[in-house]
């Protein structure tokens, strides 16, 4: 039984790395943008949480409905004001512009919000629990987390698969130039698809900040953690996405339970053995 | 003389330092049929994707129902009513044969070409609607290329090479159809190096060689020996 809680506190938190790649994988699948600068964007996005709860006194969930369109508005001006000019056929300038954006993030953070420890409180939710079988207890945080997760890979795959807008994504993907040709002014494109996977950020950066510290630094580990959700589920398939997520998360929890400095060493040991036996992912969509 | 609905002015165009195009002049009236005819490499395709906006004439100027166009980006002088039916046809391959079509209507210009009449044209597309592009035969993904440039319902469309790689018969089917277009007021310009169906289904013929018109005139007037001559420019 020790063992099922475990697990099961794994797939929870493996809906919130799922969050983290969605968004990577995402504008990756438009236009083979790789965003080094993904993981400081979700911290950037718990501070705007912070100070949307703190300034209107509301609590973390209930800042959601301001935090998403600040975050999708801030996407589109980032695509449309500098990312657009880096795309071409070479994938280094978009991988240096965001680098430097993701150090820019982190800076601008420390100067601002000093380099303390914070942390969204939601009050009693976050340590409310419930029995579901005989000595197996579930969070309620951690279960809206991962139905969010699941509600968000959803709604993603469902506007790519049955929306006109997603059918313009595809589209972009497939052919710039003929897209073009049909009338798509990909630059707008691009940048909803930036706008979509800053919201899936807001979201992810949220739910985050309620679950544990964090301060300017914590970016980067996060932008790993997507990053080898995306890898181990396969590009371009967002359920692969959130599968992904859950064996990150699986493997981070049996690690910690074999010895507690294990933790994130295990999630890497997984996802290198799957890099290494599968190098293009559990589920893979497209290829290159 | 009719007003021109394209007037293509003395345009040069370059690939970086290669220049593929020297002074092309080229008109066409509301409800024409014009054919650009030439060898490989002559710059029909050049001219087609310069017309449509994706590149940029270095000199000259591309007048579009009297206002100029060269230089504007693809998406705009879609939404003007010049759509182009791509060499190799270039489907998006992840996306259904439906799906390419609403792709083709999304800039949603009003006109008589909607859903049910391209595939009223086609019917072989309504039948396929699901399968993705690429399940498609090449003759079929040709007429759902034509199809998706149609449902823009543009004033002037631009088909770049549709018989390459298509069976005789197939190339035969698909022009059979090109009088129903432009019976719907369409003006059409065709870049074929089959000649005898571009001079079958032109009114007006250029023959580029080089990068320069070698030769134009009413597709009648034009005898063999002409072509021939302004194709390999002997």
């Amino acid at each position: 039984m020790q063992w099922f809680n475990l697990i099961l506190q794994g797939v929870l938190i493996g809906g919130l790395y799922a969050m983290f790649a969605a968004g990577l994988s995402l504008i990756f699948g438009v236009m083979r943008l790789v965003n080094i600068a993904h993981g400081d964007l979700i911290v950037l996005a718990a501070y705007v949480a912070l100070m949307v709860t703190q300034t209107l006194g509301i609590d973390p969930l209930t800042s959601l409905l301001l935090v998403v369109p600040i975050m999708a508005i801030l996407g589109y001006a980032l695509q449309r004001g500098l990312l657009n000019f880096t795309l071409g056929q070479d994938l280094l300038p978009p991988l240096l512009v965001t680098f430097g954006l993701s150090i820019i993030i982190q800076n601008g953070l420390l100067e601002w919000f000093t380099a303390d420890s914070r942390k969204l409180q939601a009050g009693a939710i976050e340590i409310q629990a419930f029995q579901a079988l005989p000595d197996v207890w579930v969070g309620v945080l951690p279960l809206i987390q991962f139905a969010v997760a699941v509600t968000v890979i959803a709604g993603l795959q469902a506007l790519f698969y049955y929306t006109p807008l997603g059918r313009a994504f595809r589209a972009t993907s497939d052919d710039q130039a003929v897209a073009q040709l049909m009338g798509l002014d990909t630059r707008h494109v691009f940048a909803m698809a930036m706008a979509l996977s800053l919201a899936v950020v807001a979201i992810a950066g949220v739910f985050l900040a309620v679950r544990a510290n964090f301060d300017p630094s914590i970016g980067p580990a996060r932008l790993i953690f997507g990053f080898e959700a995306v890898i181990i589920g396969g590009l371009g398939n967002m359920w692969g996405t959130l599968i992904g997520g859950i064996v990150l998360g699986v493997s981070q929890a049996i690690g910690a339970q074999i010895d507690p400095g294990w933790q994130v060493l295990a999630g890497h040991i997984v996802f290198l053995i799957i890099l290494g036996l599968r190098p293009q992912g559990l589920f893979p969509k497209v290829s290159g | 003389m009719p007003e021109p609905l394209l007037d293509v002015r003395a345009i040069d165009a370059f690939y970086g330092d290669f220049q593929a195009l020297f002074g092309v002049s080229l008109t066409v009236n509301v409800g024409e049929v014009a054919a650009v005819i030439g060898a490989n490499g002559a710059g029909k395709s050049t001219l087609l994707k310069t017309i449509a906006g994706m590149m940029t004439p270095r000199h000259g100027n591309i007048l579009f129902n009297g206002e100029a166009i060269g230089g504007a980006a693809a998406f705009d002088v879609l939404k003007l009513g010049i759509a182009l039916v791509p060499e190799g046809r270039r489907l998006f391959p992840s996306l259904t044969v439906e799906e390419n079509l609403l792709i083709g209507g999304q800039s949603r210009r009003p006109g008589p070409w909607t859903l049910d009449r391209v595939y009223q044209l086609f019917p072989v597309l309504a039948e396929r609607r699901r399968l993705p592009a690429p399940a498609l035969s090449g003759g079929q993904q040709q007429m759902c290329a034509i199809a998706r440039a149609l449902m823009a319902n543009p004033r002037l469309l631009l088909c770049d090479e549709i018989s390459l790689g298509l069976a005789p018969i197939v190339v035969r089917d698909i022009y059979a159809q090109l009088p129903a277009i432009v019976a719907e007021g369409l003006s059409l310009i065709v870049v074929e190096q089959d000649i005898a169906q571009a001079l079958k289904a032109a009114a007006r013929v250029y023959c580029l060689q080089e990068g320069r018109v070698a030769l134009q005139g009413p597709a009648r007037e034009l005898t063999r020996e002409r072509i021939a001559a302004a194709y390999f420019g002997v």
